[in-house]
């Protein structure tokens, strides 16, 4: 890929809403993303492999749960910067992102909410630091949008669980070091556990042949009479609220990442705009590309704002689910709408890797419908404003 | 060891550069200011390897007004152990020169090192100037450093090649290209840096040898004029005639 000259849109000077910390944590990350993703993402989706040796650089920086406290290895940020870290590893590539959200939000904020002291003290300072990766297996081949009607199940036999079941679309499961999966049991109760890779009868195929999130992987965790110990399960959340808090925390992180995928497909098209000469002068000159711009600094402008706002609140422990699904909806629609029309401007180039909005374009494709599709958002803010339930 | 680090704060790179209307002053509206780059990525950055190979301590010392302090935190999060500020915009490099000698001359500090440069004005005088105040010896444009047995092998620049230089501490050292790979923070560090010491040091005994009277931008890269390759009568008559140069 061409050298990364990324300058970040600010159009309504929004730095001015950020402390010097944050911004330095975003800084921070941008000048990582430039160094260690930039040079190499390109390739690696080409060639559909997750770059494994960034790990220990995403840890080392801090993208391992940025809001874990100083107590259990994390950094101990505020909600804001961790919005921020993942707004700059999606400038880099959504998969590279999803990566550090899964271990973020997926693993280690529910080891952290609903672990034991135990659980915490043994996992969570490994998976700051990258020494353990995780994967989250909620989703099966059958409940996607629907978790609740999941067939994974267990059997409680004295100091160990036995569990079956099949996971599927699970981010880092082919190298993730443990999982954390969400099964019925006996009495239909949804309850978590952590799974370590090498139990028996714990095996995770990888998923091949994607067009989207090529530099992330993604495969299915299968669990054929797994004998899981007693104290790795999760002591007393139960039910659907237990991983729907985890997507609460994934999609708050994602609705910053897709400014970052939009942020670089537009700033990629207003430099090539410029730069491109058809009929003696930039196209950047013609009203049609000047609409394109436009609208989608307007929409970027919208979105920062938005997810600003919603990191204030979460900040405040007042941010609502309903008000998460509406910025993960809107910002992930946004970015695959900036990305599609940047394709444009930048034409034939467009699809190619010189340039990364193809590539954005594609991981979108994934963002917009995992962690909740981009309709069951807009059925929760339905069923948010008018207090009737769309999905029963 | 004991290493000091002067730091100054410059326009980011990208910034674009504007005056206030009468050109006296630079017009800071808008402008993110960083560290200096040679200052980070070379004497701050070669000052924690030694510290970390060798003990000691590291302390950044930056002379500016309170709104300076994002870059500071920033020093402290790459991992200096302290810093200090001297509360005044800085003057000239003399006015800088005395400050940071003033504050350094009997804390016994074993180094001193300074960017070979700032990006912004590009004077390359404190480090020279400290040296002479504190009675040092100095080093200017070093790629190298080491210590070993209380002296400093630095290798620096001269026309057409390098020199070894060998030097009794404590001595000032301006650093460039090649004494360090730049480091990027990382959290843990951007929260530690939230409770090292930051001292704020009042201004001593000095003033301003010097004082900018006023800037001008420098002229735009003009627009290329293509001349036919049949027409060489023509290019030559530009060359000479517009272009002023045959």
């Amino acid at each position: 890929m061409a050298t990364d000259n990324f300058q970040a849109p600010d159009y309504y000077l929004l730095d001015e809403l950020l402390t010097d910390e944050q911004k330095l944590v975003r800084d921070t990350v941008r000048a990582w993303v430039k160094k260690e993703v930039s040079p190499i993402i390109e390739d690696y989706a080409q060639r559909a492999e997750f770059p494994k040796q960034l790990i220990k650089g995403l840890g080392e920086v801090g993208a391992f749960g940025p809001y874990i406290p100083q107590e259990y290895g994390g950094p101990g940020l505020d909600q804001v910067s961790y919005g921020l870290i993942m707004q700059e590893l999606e400038r880099g590539d959504s998969g590279i992102r999803s990566t550090a959200s899964v271990q973020s939000s997926l693993v280690m904020y529910p080891i952290y909410a609903f672990g034991t002291e135990e659980q915490k003290r043994k996992y969570l300072p490994k998976l700051a630091t990258g020494e353990l990766m995780g994967c989250f297996g909620l989703t099966e081949p059958d409940h996607g949008s629907n978790p609740n009607g999941m067939l994974s199940n267990f059997k409680d036999k004295g100091d160990h669980v036995v569990l079956n079941g099949a996971k599927m679309w699970i981010s880092n499961s082919p190298f993730a070091d443990i999982a954390v999966v969400w099964a019925k049991d006996e009495q239909g109760v949804i309850r978590g556990m952590i799974v370590e890779r090498g139990m028996a009868g714990f095996t995770t195929p990888e998923t091949h042949g994607k067009w989207s999130l090529r530099a992330s992987a993604t495969g299915e965790l299968v669990f054929d009479n797994v004998k899981v110990p007693k104290e790795n399960l999760f002591p007393d959340i139960k039910g659907l609220k237990g991983p729907l808090s985890c997507l609460n925390s994934a999609r708050y992180g994602i609705s910053w990442g897709a400014i970052g995928a939009a942020m670089d497909c537009y700033d990629s098209a207003l430099r090539y705009s410029k730069e491109r000469i058809q009929f003696g002068r930039p196209i950047g000159g013609f009203q049609l590309t000047q609409k394109k711009l436009a609208e989608m600094i307007t929409e970027i402008t919208k979105a920062q704002m938005l997810t600003w706002r919603l990191g204030i609140l979460k900040n405040e422990n007042r941010a609502t689910p309903a008000q998460i699904s509406m910025a993960k909806r809107n910002n992930v629609h946004m970015a695959l709408t900036i990305a599609r029309e940047a394709r444009q401007i930048h034409g034939g180039m467009g699809i190619t890797g010189e340039y990364p909005i193809m590539r954005h374009m594609m991981n979108l494709e994934s963002v917009i419908t995992y962690e909740g599709t981009h309709d069951i958002h807009l059925l929760i803010t339905g069923y948010d404003v008018t207090g009737i339930s769309a999905f029963e | 060891m004991k290493i000091l680090v002067c730091i100054s704060n410059v326009p980011d790179t990208t910034t674009k550069i504007a005056f206030t209307s009468d050109n006296k002053e630079f017009n800071k509206q808008g402008v993110q200011f960083i560290i200096n780059p040679y200052d980070e990525w070379y004497a701050l950055v070669r000052a924690l390897e030694l510290r970390e190979a060798q003990g000691g301590s590291v302390t950044v010392i930056h002379a500016g007004a309170a709104d300076s302090e994002a870059t500071i935190r920033k020093a402290l999060a790459i991992g200096a152990d302290d810093a200090v500020r001297i509360d005044a915009e800085p003057g000239d490099a003399y006015f800088v020169a005395e400050q940071v000698a003033a504050y350094a001359k009997d804390k016994a500090y074993d180094l001193v090192l300074v960017g070979k440069e700032t990006i912004s004005y590009n004077g390359s005088l404190v480090g020279g100037m400290l040296a002479e105040m504190l009675g040092w010896p100095f080093v200017s444009l070093a790629t190298k450093l080491d210590v070993a047995n209380n002296t400093a092998t630095v290798e620096q620049d001269i026309d057409g090649g390098t020199q070894v230089v060998e030097c009794p501490l404590p001595l000032v050292i301006s650093a460039q290209k090649g004494m360090a790979e730049a480091r990027i923070p990382n959290m843990r560090g951007i929260m530690a840096a939230r409770t090292k010491p930051l001292a704020v040091v009042p201004v001593s005994n000095a003033s301003k040898l010097t004082s900018a009277e006023s800037y001008q931008p420098a002229e735009g890269r003009k627009a290329c004029k293509m001349i036919d390759a049949a027409n060489m009568q023509q290019l030559v008559e530009l060359l000479h005639s517009e272009a002023k140069v045959i």
